[in-house]
């Protein structure tokens, strides 16, 4: 009890000297723990602030390896990219400079070539102009011939004229009209007159024989005329009473052909005709009109020699050879001689072609 | 003697027949006596005649026959219908070179008017004896059948397909090998006549060798032989390209050309016709026409005519430049535009001047170079002139529009374009506009030079609807200039500045 006494004693003491201690010591301990708190959070903020540096510095480290990487990586894609685009330009200048040569080459060869073109032009030109030269020589040319041939065709019709009036050519003794003695000169045609021969008097022209002769349609030579009737004797004929000769015998007679005699049958020019016709048939035959006009021309420079008769300067003797009988063109009063005609003797053609009075026929 | 006087009976009636049958044949000579010899029944009196048997007669009576019937195809027709022709036809072939040649004549008459009497001839079967006669020895009687012949083909092709499956071809051109001009004439316009109908029959002339032999007959100087001769190898290289170049390999090209300069206008005519049926073919043919100097021979002998001959030459330009760019240059230079325009106003027919503006459209269509040339002759205008003529034909109007259609797509040639704002129609004008619109762009001395000779204010006249193509060129032309140039130009700009300076207030200070 005493204790507890003791210690009811002591109790404010105790009390006061507890609460006077654990106030003591708990202020101790908040200024420790502040000191602590400080101490540890400087350290720690040290320590992580070194920490996050390290982190930041090993970022930096591995963002800059990374980085370095990609940019490398970038670097050689653009590299190469610059590359390629280098060489595709370099292709394609080179491409462009084959393709303009190529492309020129071909226009130049198979399509359009301007100095070609333009050479062709030129010569296109001076075709033109040579040929246009040429004609108009050819047209020159043809002008001359022509305006020869005029007049030579008028120079032959003067002449022809010269010859006609050759009659007024002026003799010695009378001057002609051409010729007037009040001029100084004679005309022109005075000396015209003098070279030309005067015209010869025609020859009157013998008539074209009229070559259908009874003849030729009578005796109905030509195949495809029509052939003449043949006079059939009638038929039934009854016998005439009386001394009469047998029907068939008169009706033969009645009805006979036309027989003309020789007197009209012949012609007298026979032997003519028959020349004639003897000559149109050889030319039928010919193959050449002019049979003994040499073809080559060999033959010209080969001198003619005259026959005998022809080169002797008294002429050739027509007689026996050309007719028979003197010719004496002189009398003629036509302009050929008369021809001798012998007729046919009567008797002859008519023999056995008529009655004899005793009724028979002779 | 009683004899005698019979046949003095008969010798007097044949020669009252001989008297007749000349008096008819004199007779009809005379177109003025035909009518009256027709009346008089000459027809029915002369058939008896042909059957005469004097061969005087008959030649004669043919003779007269064939002079009627060439008169008018009436009388062809009564010749065909009295059955004249067989006999005729039979006597060609046996009768004398007189009686032949009569016979050929009379056939020639009657088949030369229509078809239908040269077919009844063919159904005579003449053509067999007619060809026959080709052979004989007379030149005369050949002659003769030859002109019955190209009579007879000249109508159709059926005609000619008949001269020549009786065989006549062949001995037609031995026909031209003769020495007789006449013959050598004829026989080449029968060629012609039977080579103009179809490719086929050409062929076969062709085939028998005519070319080369009428080739060689173009030197020669009888003018009549030189046009048939060209007319025939015309008529040849009209057909097709394998026949043209025939004909060109017979080697006529620098000879043709002289005869551009004959004498003779049907010589030069049918000269340019054979040119020209050369040239349309192809651009090769053309082009060796060219080489040769064809073009320039041509022109001149364009400029060196008048009238119808001109027109052969004048479409061979066309077909040439028609051809290709290169070769309408070489007619340009040839000197080949101012001829034509030449031509298209001193010619007074129609149809000739429709040639000449189609060539010369064929020649300016290609490049701007070639509008130019043509532009530069002043071509234009006439052109013009005649598309808007009320007097000038249909063809000829469709023709000259379609000339200056195609100057103008191409011509950039600004002077000559000009006067075509102010007189041009609507159809044309759009053309005119549009190639202003496409020029002016892009160059600036014309765009000064449109606004100063006052084509810049014509164009803002025009009227044209919205939305057409015509307003769309208006619209690219204004474009190429300043707003206030434009509206300075454009119609009623004076009367929009009074009113500004109506409504103006004025400044009063």
């Amino acid at each position: 009890m005493a204790t507890l006494a003791l210690l009811q004693a002591r109790q404010t003491y105790v009390g006061k000297q507890y609460y006077y201690r654990n106030n003591v010591v708990n202020t101790f301990r908040e200024q420790e723990n502040a000191a602590v708190v400080k101490i540890q959070s400087w350290f720690r903020g040290c320590q992580i602030r070194a920490y996050l540096r390290h982190l930041g510095r090993a970022a930096t480290i591995i963002q800059k390896w990374w980085r370095s990487y990609l940019g490398r990586k970038q670097f050689q894609l653009t590299v190469k990219v610059a590359y390629y685009t280098m060489k595709m330009n370099l292709y394609n200048a080179m491409a462009v400079r084959i393709q303009k040569r190529w492309r020129g080459y071909k226009v130049r060869k198979y399509l359009f070539n301007y100095f070609y073109f333009k050479e062709y032009l030129r010569a296109v030109s001076e075709t033109n102009d040579a040929i246009r030269e040429a004609l108009e020589e050819f047209a020159e040319m043809k002008e001359r011939e022509e305006k020869k041939a005029n007049l030579e065709r008028e120079e032959r019709k003067k002449n022809h004229q010269a010859r006609k009036t050759h009659y007024l050519l002026s003799t010695n003794q009378i001057p002609g009209i051409y010729n007037s003695p009040f001029r100084k000169e004679p005309d022109p045609w005075e000396l015209r007159l003098q070279k030309v021969k005067p015209l010869t008097h025609r020859k009157p022209k013998v008539k074209e024989e009229y070559n259908t002769d009874l003849t030729s349609w009578l005796a109905c030579t030509s195949a495809r005329s029509f052939p003449p009737s043949e006079i059939l004797p009638p038929i039934n004929r009854k016998q005439c009473q009386g001394p009469f000769r047998d029907i068939t015998d008169v009706l033969e007679q009645r009805y006979k052909p036309l027989e003309p005699t020789l007197w009209v049958t012949e012609p007298i020019n026979e032997l003519k005709l028959a020349r004639e016709q003897l000559r149109r048939e050889q030319w039928v035959r010919n193959v050449n009109d002019n049979m003994f006009f040499p073809f080559a021309s060999y033959h010209k420079n080969s001198k003619y020699i005259p026959s005998i008769h022809t080169s002797s300067k008294y002429g050739p003797d027509s007689y026996g050879k050309q007719q028979f009988r003197a010719e004496n063109p002189k009398k003629w009063i036509c302009d050929k001689d008369f021809q001798t005609v012998l007729p046919s003797f009567e008797l002859f053609s008519k023999y056995g072609k008529l009655y004899s009075k005793a009724g028979e026929i002779v | 003697n009683f004899l005698r006087s019979v046949l003095q009976m008969f010798e007097q009636y044949q020669k009252a027949r001989t008297q007749f049958v000349q008096m008819v044949a004199e007779l009809a000579t005379r177109p003025q006596n035909i009518e009256t010899l027709q009346n008089a029944g000459v027809m029915s009196l002369l058939r008896p005649l042909l059957l005469d048997v004097v061969p005087t007669i008959q030649q004669t009576a043919a003779l007269a026959l064939g002079r009627l019937a060439n008169y008018n195809d009436d009388l062809a027709e009564a010749v065909v219908k009295g059955d004249i022709l067989p006999q005729l036809v039979y006597s060609l072939a046996e009768q004398n070179r007189f009686y032949k040649k009569a016979a050929a004549f009379v056939l020639r008459a009657v088949g030369k008017h229509s078809p239908q009497l040269a077919q009844a001839i063919v159904d005579c079967g003449a053509l067999d004896t007619l060809v026959i006669c080709l052979e004989d020895f007379d030149p005369g009687v050949k002659e003769a059948a030859v002109w019955a012949i190209g009579y007879i083909a000249r109508h159709n092709a059926e005609l000619s397909q008949a001269v020549v499956d009786a065989g006549a071809v062949p001995l037609l051109v031995l026909c031209i090998q003769e020495p007789e001009i006449a013959l050598k004439r004829i026989a080449a316009s029968a060629l012609s006549d039977i080579s103009k109908h179809s490719p086929e029959l050409a062929q076969t002339v062709v085939d028998a060798g005519a070319i080369a032999h009428l080739a060689q007959m173009i030197l020669n100087p009888d003018s009549k032989l030189k046009r048939q001769v060209l007319s025939a190898l015309s008529q040849v290289a009209k057909h097709s390209v394998d026949l043209a170049e025939m004909v060109v390999e017979a080697e006529i090209f620098p000879v043709v050309l002289t005869c551009l300069k004959d004498k003779d206008e049907y010589v030069k005519k049918n000269a340019c016709t054979l040119i020209r049926e050369i040239a349309k073919h192809t651009p090769e043919l053309s082009q060796l026409i060219v080489n040769a100097g064809g073009v320039a021979a041509v022109i001149d002998c364009i400029g060196s005519c008048k009238g119808n001959i001109r027109l052969p030459g004048i479409m061979m330009l066309g077909y040439v430049a028609a051809h290709s760019e290169n070769l309408a240059m070489a007619v340009i230079i040839s000197k080949g535009v101012p001829q034509l325009s030449i031509c298209l106003s001193e010619e007074p027919e129609d149809h000739i001047k429709a040639a000449a503006a189609w060539a010369l459209g064929q020649i300016g269509r290609h490049t701007p170079e070639h509008a130019r040339a043509v532009a530069v002759t002043n071509t234009l205008p006439v052109l013009l002139a005649l598309y808007m003529s009320a007097e000038s034909s249909e063809d000829l109007q469709v023709k000259s529009k379609k000339a200056i259609k195609n100057i103008l797509q191409k011509c950039t040639y600004l002077p000559a374009l000009e006067p075509f704002l102010y007189d041009a129609p609507p159809n044309i004008l759009k053309h005119v506009v549009g190639q202003f619109s496409k020029v002016l762009p892009h160059d600036s001395k014309a765009r000064r030079l449109f606004v100063t000779s006052g084509g810049l204010k014509k164009v803002q006249e025009i009227k044209a609807e919205p939305g057409s193509l015509l307003q769309e060129y208006i619209h690219s032309i204004n474009n190429c200039y300043p707003e206030e140039i434009v509206r300075y130009y454009s119609p009623g700009y004076s009367d929009t500045l009074l009113q500004r300076v109506d409504s103006y207030q004025p400044l009063i200070n």
